[in-house]
Parts: structure tokens; C-alpha cells; sequence
């Protein structure tokens, strides 16, 4: 360094470094003018779309799920506001601090808490979360004077879904539950994965289930800008949301209710039909469950209590649980007999109380027989022998293609879902049912059997009055449905009630005979006793289904515990000459047909055609005949 | 008998004679382009903003009215003020984000390390002047013992971005004073060499456990941060990416004023202040980025103007001091909004929302205007 300089050296060594400065200076923002450049204009497309990313947020806008109601118009399943008390976890801060502190607010129960958490796990971060439901107006009045202490958290009114009509009903009207993994594959597999961006309910069971494309109705979209929190802070467009459409039944959920008040404590099932539309009436399964429980996900105590009731009464058995269908069996084996050729009108034969057959003695349940007997009597009177012999005339494969065309043995098509099969016994049933060769060969001793409605045979409850109907409206057979009408928004009503899927070719005379036949079960036969004083003339079968045959022994129902008692079956119709309701009824364990299950049909009856109401359940009719099937 | 009587515009005159006019054009461009950001990015500060503006140009106009033999004597005073005031803020100041920045002065709170920015250059401009026929090793080595002491008390607060641009201040002075080549080269290329060796090996200094040395946990996540922004997208590296898709998304002409996606839906943090040059860049494209860029070498060439046409050293020294660290500002906070320089606390020099920045950066432009006034006549 030069320890002594002129002012002129001073001033131009300054200028140097200016000079320096400035083309540093022009370097750098030359350098900050190619990264400007290199974004903005090089890259410009992809940030672009960045920031357009980050923008727009398509936000469904979830419509309100449609109602059910009777065929009165009675609301079976509703939506309804409730306040919930929502979390925003990103808003909150400490989750567990927050609830600790609600619960000194509001009642918060251990299960609010674990379902808080399960549905936490599955959301987003700025998503709120319910930790508790349907807030009475006193606990929203106390969280909204406290409301400071509590930041991300708020009141908010939400649509739940309710059943007014409570355990009535329950197994036709099913119920919604939370979309799991199952119902996500599920919704995928119907390519609906958009419709349901936002939904949390679907139907689980039921016309829930089953009519969930028609309930759930068009989710709409809002395009909204979001900020980076994702909070929406401007609405671009709106598609707003088609609410779900109504159900209309046929069901009559007066005529349900006296059904299944008919049962009392006792477990069955009940399905009466409308013979001229196939339009089911009621539809009973006994126990029956309360679907609100299922709406919120149901409790870990209840869901136990309902699937280890030995009880079954998650078990829809009018649909699902398959019978031997007993003496009730008798009149299509009747109907087919004529149809068939097997037997004339006119027909008689001598009954002496047994039929042999390959060296093994059908019994009847009179012993002596009931002497000479024709087609009318036979099924007044039920005489098995008459039916070992028409069974084993007509043949296994005779019986099964006679019956097939009436629905027994296959699925109805009745419009809720976990319908049965049933079985209709054939030969080649039987090959395909069984395994080993030595199961599969088809005996005659079993043909027998059947005629009477025993054996392999069994039928839901359902089949058998979808093929009662058949008979009294002169063979139309009808998909069986429970839903009348479909109602949209605008109040436009789609008619469900289907055409007959197939009339069957009977002869009048045929018909009119097994009929009149059945008309006189109820005025001199089994079924008599429960039909005393009935001002409509009604026709009908008892029937009793063996729950497990005791070899040789004689079947005393005091000495066999109640669960191994025989089922009780009933089948009705009425009035005679034109019938409005045609009806099967199973009492499990009932014992004989005529004993519980005609009580059950009675009330049914009563109140359908004449709006009686019963002031009790339908009591076991003790004095009812014993051996007269 | 004219002279007796009141004129305004005498008076106006007057009040005029300190301001230069060049200067004064590129100041009121900068801050009219303030306020039309400000308008967009935070319009409920506007009326703040104007009173900042107001004591902003108050204060240029004192120090423009102030010859500048009268500034450099409060020099030493100003400079002893600021160490004692650092040292106050060690002592009792206020945490606030993890560092102690401010000091309670009675209803205010004032941030010393600010007023450093000022003492510094004009301590060592005076200093030089002091020493001027014969300045040496021994001065420079003085010089930069005066630059060490506060640099070290804002270090520890700790405030990196100030320390920076405080040693960048000091540095100016003691670079036009003529420290050799023979010493800058070096330090800079081992400063070059240091930055390209975090830049290579930033994958491994960045790891958890490794610890830098002499830096804090956050400084050295900052650097990282830089380094790959995606390390942290929604923490860190969310302000870098978010604003980094702001500019990019403006292109050539920009999304236009009041349409900023990114600025108005609030993915762009502190919009109003340190990164307001996004919201320049995505309301007003790169043609609007150009602009701020050639107004700010406008105010660049006027600086160095005034300081080559300097009458002393001291204030040469000054003047140069002054125009770089205007440039250094500008240079900071755009390198980082658009992802090149690692994210200190800059504002953009007289746009960024702040009283106080705008306040020493007005006192810097009046520093300018005594000093032209200072000038012989030519």
C-alpha cells in the first residue's frame, strides 16, 4: 500500500472500485434477469399449472338421501338435522387436551372417543371430525357459552338418518352405515367412485341396500379457489346436488305392526303378498332390531348382544331362512296332480293310515286312516297317505317340474337383498348338492316324503306365499316387491310394480277345486279354530315342518325341548272368491300350524280386510287338534 | 422589501433545495410501485404503509438537509450508541421467534442492530477520513476490528440476515478505500470454494446429526432448505416453492394487479413484507420484474454518480457504501424469493412492508442527497 498518495491517485483508484462495484452490480442482476426468465418464461407452463393446482379444489356438494314410506305415506326413514359437535385436528392443537375439556361440557362417552379416533385416521388434517352427535339444545347452549376455551372447535347442524318406525319393520327397511373398504370396492366395481366423493353413509341392508342407486341420489360440485390451508375462499361454479329419490312401498306398515305384535315373544316369519300386483304387505322376521343402532356404527355391546342372541334377529328369515314346508305343501301337490294327469277330480282312494313303499311303511298321522278320501279331503283333512301315493305316482322329476314354474327352489327376485335359494329336490339336485356318489343316488323312500312336504325340501317363507298368490290369481306369477313407487324431486312418480313375469296355464275347474278345498281347511278342517267367527270366507293350509324326525319314537311335544319342537306353518288367503292377501306364516317351534301360526294369520286377516285391531298377541291355540295336518 | 414579505414559493424553494431531483424521480417510483403491491397484497396496511412513507421521507430530508462534514460527526457517537444499545439487548432484551432482537424503549421497542446499518458505514467512512494520507494495513486491520465487534452481538442474538448485510455495509467502505486485491481475492475464493462445498456435499451436511459449526439449528436448516426446497415442502421449502410457482406462474405479462392466485389465496407467505417481490412477479410478469430491476440500477448509477462527484473521501466512501448497500438489498431479497440465495430476512429495498427498513434505507438516499449538496460547484 502506498503510504502517501496525490488526490488525484485518490480519486481515481476510487473510481477503479466504482467502477469494479458497478460491473459486480450488472453481473448480479444479470444473473437475477436469467433465473427471472428461466421462470417465468422457459418454465412458465409448469408453474402455471402449479399455481392452478393449488387453486382449484373440486368440493362435492353431497345430496340429501331420499325417504321411504309406506303405502300410506307413513315415514319409515327420514333425514333429520342435529347439531354435532365437530373437531378441525389442524385448528385444534392438542387433540387430547381438547376432548378432556369438552367432556366437562358436554357428555362424551368412551365410544364417542374410540369412534372420534377410527374416523380421524381416515381424514385429512383441515377436515373437521365429529366427536359427538345429535347434541340435545341444553349441551349446545352450554358448549356456545364456553365456546373461547375450545379454538377448531364447532357446532355444526348435520343430516342424520332416522327410523321413526323403530325395530318395525327393520329387515325390509335395512339401514345406512359408514362406506367402508368393502362398500368403496363395491362403488368402484359400479363405476359411481365420483357420486360418492363426499358421502360417509351408504345403504347397508335392506331397501337401504338395495335401492341405493335410487336413495342416494347426484352428489354436486363446487369448484371453489382454496388458500393453502385448503379452506375454500371463493365459489367459481356450483352443479348443485339432485336430492335422492322417495321410495313409495307396497308395504302396509299398519298391517306390519299388528303382524309382528301377532308373533309376541315367539321367532318366525311372515310375508303377505298382494295376489293381483305381486306387492309384498308385510314382511316379518322375528326378533326383529332396532336399524338406528347401525346409523353412527353401532356399539361394540350392541353389535355382540344382536350377533350372539341365540336368537338370530339379524336373521331375515321370511327371505333368507329355508323350511320344509309341511302339510302346506299338500295343495300345489294337488293342483298338480290335475294339471299333470295324475289324478282326476273325481278320484277317491281308501286310506288305511299307511303307505308302504320299498318295503318301508309311511305312516299317517291318524291311525286307522281317515277311510275313503278324494282330492278336497285330502287337504281338509291332510292325509299324508294320499300324498305318499301321489308322490310316488308322480315322480321326483314330476313334482320338481311342476313346482319349478311357481317359484319354489329359486330366487323370487324380490327387491331386498339376501334372498335364499330354497331347495326343490331332484335327482340332480341332489347329484350336485352331495359329494360322494353314495349320497347322490336319488332313493324313492325319499320321492315319499317330499309329497308331504318333508324331507329335502325347503322353501322361505317368501317362495311360499309368492306361490300361494300364484294359485288364487289364477297362475299370474309376479316378481314379489316392495317398492310401489319411485318419487323424485319434482314429485314425479316411476311406477315399480312389475308385470307378471310368467302366467301359468291351470284350468279353472282345478283351481276352483283346490280352492274350494282350502276354504273349507278353514271352516271344518285344521284350521277351523283360529277362524271361528271370521265374517270373510278365507282359504288356507296348517303345516308343520319337521325340525328333526324321531326314528320310530312318537313325537311327544311335552318331552322334546322347545327348540327342537317342530316349526308351525300356515298359509292363507282371503277373501275366497277374490283375494286381497295371500299370506304364509312360520312360527319356529310353533308346533302344529294350526296352533300358532293360523292365531298370527287370523290377526293379519282381520285387520287387512276389516281394520280390526287385536288387543293382544296372537295366543297358541291349545286345543287345537292334535293329529290332524 | 419583497424580501420581507411571505412567498411561498421561496419557501417551497427552500424546502426543495436539498432534494435531488434524479434520486427523488427513482425514490417516488419505487414507493408509488409500493403502494400498488401493497394495494394488492395487503390492502388493510396501506394506510399504515403511508405513514411509514411519510417519516420515511421526513428522515431523508433531514439527512439531505444535514452537510455531510456535520453527519460524519455523529458518527462516533452513533456507532458507540449502537455496541452499547447491542449489548443492552444481550443483556435485557426481548425474545420474540427465538431471538432477541428487540429492545423496550420506554412506549417503543426499538431493533439496534437497524441502526448499525447506518453507524457502521458512517463510523468507518469517518475513521478512513481520520487516517486519510496514510492508510495501511494497520488501518484496514482497524477498520475491520470496528466491523467485527457489533457484527459478533447481532450474531448472537442471533439475526444472520442482519449480521450479513451490517459486515456487507462495513466491507463496502473498507473495499473503496482501497483494501488490496491481494486480500479480497483470496477471502473470496474461499468463500467461493466454503458456499460451492456446502452446495456439493449438501446431501451429507445436511444429514440430522451433523453439526455446523458456530450456526444455529435453524440457520443451517435454512441452507438446506435452499439447497433442496423439497426436503420440507410444507414447512421450510414452503416458502421458496410457493413463491417460486408465483413467479413462474406470471410469465411475460403477469396475471395483472388485484389477480394473483398465489398472492390471494394466501400460498404466499409474507407477502406483504420479505416476498413481496412475488407479488411483483405474478401480478406483473417478467415485464414488471425487468422494471423494478433497471429503476433499482437507475438509483445504482445515480449513487455512484453523487459518490465519484464527492468532495471528500469520507464521503465518497460513504456515497459508494451506500449505493452497494442498496444493491445488496435488492440483490438479497430477489436471489432468494426466486430461489437462488438462501432465505434471510431482506426486505426489498423501499418496497417490502416495514417502517423501520424503509426509514434507514430513506436516511441512506438523504445521506446521498447532503452529500451532492456537499459538492464543489463544477
Amino acid at each position: 500500500m502506498t503510504e502517501f498518495r496525490t488526490p488525484a491517485q485518490e480519486k481515481s483508484r476510487f473510481r477503479n472500485r466504482v467502477v469494479v462495484a458497478a460491473l459486480f452490480i450488472l453481473a448480479c442482476f444479470a444473473l437475477l434477469a436469467m433465473r427471472f426468465y428461466y421462470l417465468q418464461v422457459t418454465r412458465h407452463a409448469y408453474f402455471h399449472t402449479r399455481a392452478e393446482d393449488n387453486r382449484i379444489a373440486l368440493l362435492p356438494v353431497v345430496p340429501n338421501r331420499g325417504t321411504i314410506t309406506d303405502r300410506n305415506g307413513v315415514v319409515l326413514a327420514r333425514n333429520y338435522a342435529a347439531y354435532t359437535l365437530e373437531i378441525t385436528p389442524s385448528k385444534a392443537g392438542d387433540l387430547e387436551a381438547t376432548i378432556d375439556g369438552l367432556a366437562e361440557v358436554v357428555t362424551i362417552e368412551p365410544r364417542d372417543r374410540r369412534r372420534f379416533r377410527k374416523v380421524l385416521e381416515e381424514s385429512r388434517n383441515f377436515e373437521s371430525v365429529p366427536i359427538r352427535t345429535r347434541l340435545t339444545d341444553e349441551e349446545v347452549a352450554r358448549f356456545t357459552a364456553q365456546r373461547y376455551r375450545f379454538p377448531g372447535v364447532e357446532v355444526q347442524a348435520r343430516l342424520f338418518r332416522d327410523y321413526p318406525e323403530g325395530e318395525v319393520a327393520s329387515h325390509v327397511i335395512g339401514y345406512i352405515g359408514r362406506i367402508n373398504d368393502r362398500d368403496v370396492e363395491r362403488i368402484e366395481e359400479r363405476g359411481q367412485t365420483a357420486n360418492y366423493r363426499g358421502s360417509e353413509y351408504i345403504g347397508k341392508a335392506g331397501l337401504e341396500q338395495s335401492y341405493e342407486a335410487e336413495l342416494h341420489g347426484q352428489t354436486g360440485f363446487e369448484q371453489v379457489e382454496v388458500n393453502a390451508g385448503g379452506r375454500a375462499v371463493r365459489r367459481l361454479s356450483r352443479t348443485a346436488a339432485m336430492v335422492g329419490n322417495n321410495l313409495e312401498l307396497t308395504l302396509d306398515i299398519e298391517l306390519q305392526k299388528i303382524a309382528e305384535n301377532a308373533f309376541g315373544n315367539r321367532r318366525g316369519a311372515l310375508v303377505a303378498i298382494e295376489p293381483g300386483t305381486g306387492g309384498v304387505l308385510a314382511l316379518v322376521s322375528k326378533p326383529t332390531f332396532d336399524p338406528n343402532l347401525f346409523v353412527e356404527g353401532i356399539s361394540a355391546q350392541d353389535w355382540k348382544q344382536l350377533n350372539d342372541s341365540p336368537d338370530h334377529p339379524l336373521l331375515n328369515r321370511a327371505i333368507f331362512s329355508a323350511y320344509p314346508p309341511g302339510s302346506t305343501f299338500k295343495p300345489f301337490m294337488a293342483l298338480g296332480a290335475l294339471t299333470t294327469g295324475k289324478r282326476t277330480p273325481g278320484y277317491v282312494m281308501a286310506d288305511p293310515g299307511y303307505f308302504v313303499s320299498g318295503g318301508h311303511r309311511f305312516m299317517d298321522d291318524k291311525v286307522g286312516g281317515h277311510g275313503m278320501v278324494d282330492l278336497h279331503k285330502s287337504i281338509v283333512v291332510s292325509c299324508n297317505t294320499f300324498y305318499y301315493q301321489l308322490a310316488n305316482d308322480m315322480g321326483i322329476d314330476g313334482i320338481a317340474d311342476f313346482m319349478r314354474p311357481l317359484g319354489f327352489g329359486s330366487r323370487t327376485g324380490i327387491d331386498v337383498p339376501g334372498e335364499a335359494e330354497g331347495v326343490l329336490p331332484s335327482p340332480a339336485w341332489k347329484k350336485k348338492r352331495f359329494r360322494r356318489p353314495e349320497q347322490q343316488r336319488w332313493f324313492g323312500g325319499e320321492t315319499i316324503s317330499v309329497g308331504i312336504g318333508q324331507g329335502y325340501n325347503a322353501y322361505t317363507p317368501l317362495q311360499l306365499a309368492n306361490a300361494l298368490a300364484t294359485v288364487v290369481s289364477d297362475g299370474k306369477v309376479f316378481r314379489p316387491h316392495l317398492v310401489r313407487h319411485v318419487v323424485d324431486a319434482r314429485d314425479n312418480r316411476r311406477v315399480i310394480e312389475p308385470e307378471p313375469l310368467r302366467q301359468l296355464n291351470f284350468k279353472p275347474e282345478h283351481l276352483a277345486l283346490v280352492r274350494r278345498a282350502m276354504v273349507d281347511v278353514n271352516k271344518s278342517g285344521t284350521g277351523a279354530r283360529a277362524f271361528a267367527g271370521a265374517p270373510y270366507e278365507v282359504g288356507g293350509k296348517t303345516g308343520t315342518a319337521q325340525v328333526f324326525s324321531l326314528k320310530g319314537a312318537k313325537y311327544v311335544e311335552g318331552r322334546v325341548s322347545e327348540r327342537l319342537r317342530d316349526h308351525s306353518w300356515f298359509i292363507a288367503y282371503a277373501p275366497a272368491d277374490n283375494p286381497k292377501i295371500a299370506l304364509a306364516v312360520l312360527v319356529e317351534n310353533g308346533g302344529f300350524g294350526a296352533q300358532s301360526a293360523a292365531p298370527i294369520a287370523r290377526q293379519v286377516i282381520d285387520y287387512h280386510l276389516l281394520g280390526k285391531r287385536p288387543n293382544q298377541p296372537a295366543g297358541e291355540d291349545a286345543d287345537a287338534p292334535e293329529s290332524t295336518e | 422589501m419583497s424580501d420581507h414579505r411571505f412567498n411561498p414559493l421561496l419557501l417551497l424553494r427552500a424546502v426543495l433545495r436539498p432534494i435531488d431531483p434524479v434520486l427523488m424521480l427513482v425514490l417516488m417510483m419505487l414507493l408509488g410501485y409500493a403502494f400498488v403491491l401493497m394495494a394488492s397484497a395487503s390492502p388493510d396496511r396501506l394506510d399504515s404503509q403511508l405513514v411509514n412513507t411519510t417519516v420515511a421521507l421526513l428522515a431523508m430530508w433531514v439527512a439531505a438537509w444535514l452537510p455531510s462534514q456535520r453527519l460524519l460527526s455523529f458518527a462516533l457517537p452513533l456507532y458507540a450508541l449502537g455496541v452499547v444499545l447491542l449489548v443492552a439487548v444481550e443483556l435485557f432484551g426481548e425474545v420474540s421467534k427465538g431471538a432477541q432482537r428487540w429492545l423496550h424503549v420506554g412506549v417503543t421497542r426499538i431493533q439496534p442492530s437497524e441502526l448499525m446499518k447506518i453507524a457502521m458505514p458512517l463510523m468507518l467512512a469517518w475513521y478512513f477520513q481520520q487516517r486519510e494520507a496514510k492508510i495501511g494495513l494497520r488501518e484496514f486491520i482497524v477498520a475491520g476490528l470496528l466491523l467485527v465487534v457489533p457484527v459478533g452481538l447481532i450474531l448472537i442474538q442471533p439475526d444472520l440476515g442482519t449480521s450479513l448485510l451490517v459486515t456487507a455495509a462495513g466491507f463496502y467502505v473498507i473495499f473503496f478505500a482501497g483494501l488490496s486485491w491481494k486480500l479480497i481475492v483470496p477471502v473470496g475464493l474461499v468463500g467461493i470454494i466454503g458456499i460451492g462445498s456446502i452446495v456439493a456435499f449438501g446431501d451429507t451436511l445436511c444429514q440430522p446429526d451433523v453439526d455446523w459449526f458456530g450456526l444455529r439449528e435453524y440457520q443451517k436448516q435454512r441452507v438446506c432448505t435452499l439447497l433442496d426446497p423439497t426436503r420440507d415442502p410444507l414447512g421450510k421449502g414452503f416458502h421458496i416453492i410457493q413463491s417460486t410457482i408465483a413467479i413462474g406462474s406470471g410469465g411475460v405479462v403477469g396475471k395483472g394487479w388485484m389477480d394473483g392466485t398465489q398472492t390471494h389465496l394466501a400460498f404466499l407467505p409474507e407477502r406483504h413484507t420479505d416476498f413481496i417481490f412475488a407479488v411483483l412477479a405474478e401480478e406483473f410478469g417478467l415485464v414488471g420484474t425487468l422494471v423494478l430491476l433497471v429503476t433499482y440500477l437507475a438509483l445504482l448509477a445515480r449513487s455512484f454518480q453523487i459518490a465519484t462527484q464527492a468532495p471528500t473521501l469520507a464521503t465518497k466512501l460513504l456515497g459508494g457504501a451506500m449505493a452497494m448497500i442498496f444493491f445488496t438489498y435488492a440483490f438479497v431479497n430477489m436471489g432468494m424469493v426466486s430461489g437462488i440465495l438462501p432465505v434471510v430476512g431482506v426486505p426489498l429495498p423501499f418496497i417490502s412492508y416495514g417502517g423501520t427498513a424503509l426509514v434507514t434505507l430513506c436516511l441512506g438516499v438523504g445521506i446521498l442527497m447532503g452529500i451532492r449538496r456537499g459538492r464543489p460547484a463544477s
